[in-house]
């Protein structure tokens, strides 16, 4: 079984200090990898403006955490526990190992016609050919 | 006066995955009043449109883009 990508986002009130943000990313992370996840990358963007308020606050502190499962038992024991935490105020999961895999398709279609395209360019030699075929008839 | 061609600019720029995070790119489709840019307009293909309407809507679940004008 190939192992699936998410990536998941979460608000964290403004208010909190960046201790408290470190201590939080940190046992979020020690859940996600209780659950049999493996952490590829965290990624503090810190605060934000938010476009809107969401709980009375204006701002929030945005961490994206990468993470590779087998299942998406981690999510959900992130997203239960993001539920019952009042310091997170948003998030949002997101699967995306199929995108990707979809993003190389593409690419790497591009990459055959181009290589195509590179083998055979022109095909103006075949209406000459063809009027040798008339010239011998 | 000549209109010039539309053309998609996710498949001018070759991008095969449009991010929900990337702000600077969802904010040019989504103009003053904060609805998604119409294709007719953008010029966008069928096929990013979606992707770009899907991204739209995750980030302002994040609160990164608005719902509606302010």
């Amino acid at each position: 079984m190939s192992l699936r990508k998410y990536e998941v986002v979460f608000v964290l009130t403004p208010t909190l200090t960046e201790d408290e943000v470190d201590q939080a990313v940190q046992s979020f992370k020690k859940s996600a990898e209780e659950k049999g996840a493996r952490i590829l990358n965290v990624d503090q963007w810190g605060k934000r403006r938010l476009a809107f308020p969401v709980k009375k606050h204006n701002e929030g502190i945005y961490v994206t955490m990468t993470l590779e499962a087998g299942s998406g038992d981690a999510v959900l024991e992130l997203e239960r526990r993001f539920k019952v935490t009042d310091n997170v105020i948003r998030f949002l999961s997101v699967r995306t190992d199929l995108d990707l895999k979809r993003a190389d398709k593409f690419k790497a279609r591009r990459e055959v016609r181009k290589k195509k395209r590179a083998i055979s360019p022109p095909r103006r030699q075949e209406p000459i050919s063809e009027e040798m075929e008339i010239e011998k008839e | 006066m000549v209109r010039r061609r539309k053309f998609c600019k996710f498949c001018a720029e070759r991008i095969d995955y449009i991010d929900y995070k990337d702000v600077r790119i969802l904010s040019q489709f989504v103009p003053e009043r904060a609805r998604v840019l119409p294709r007719r307009i953008s010029g966008v293909c069928a096929s990013h449109q979606r992707m770009l309407a899907l991204a739209i809507k995750r980030a302002r679940h994040l609160a990164l883009l608005p719902h509606v004008a302010e």
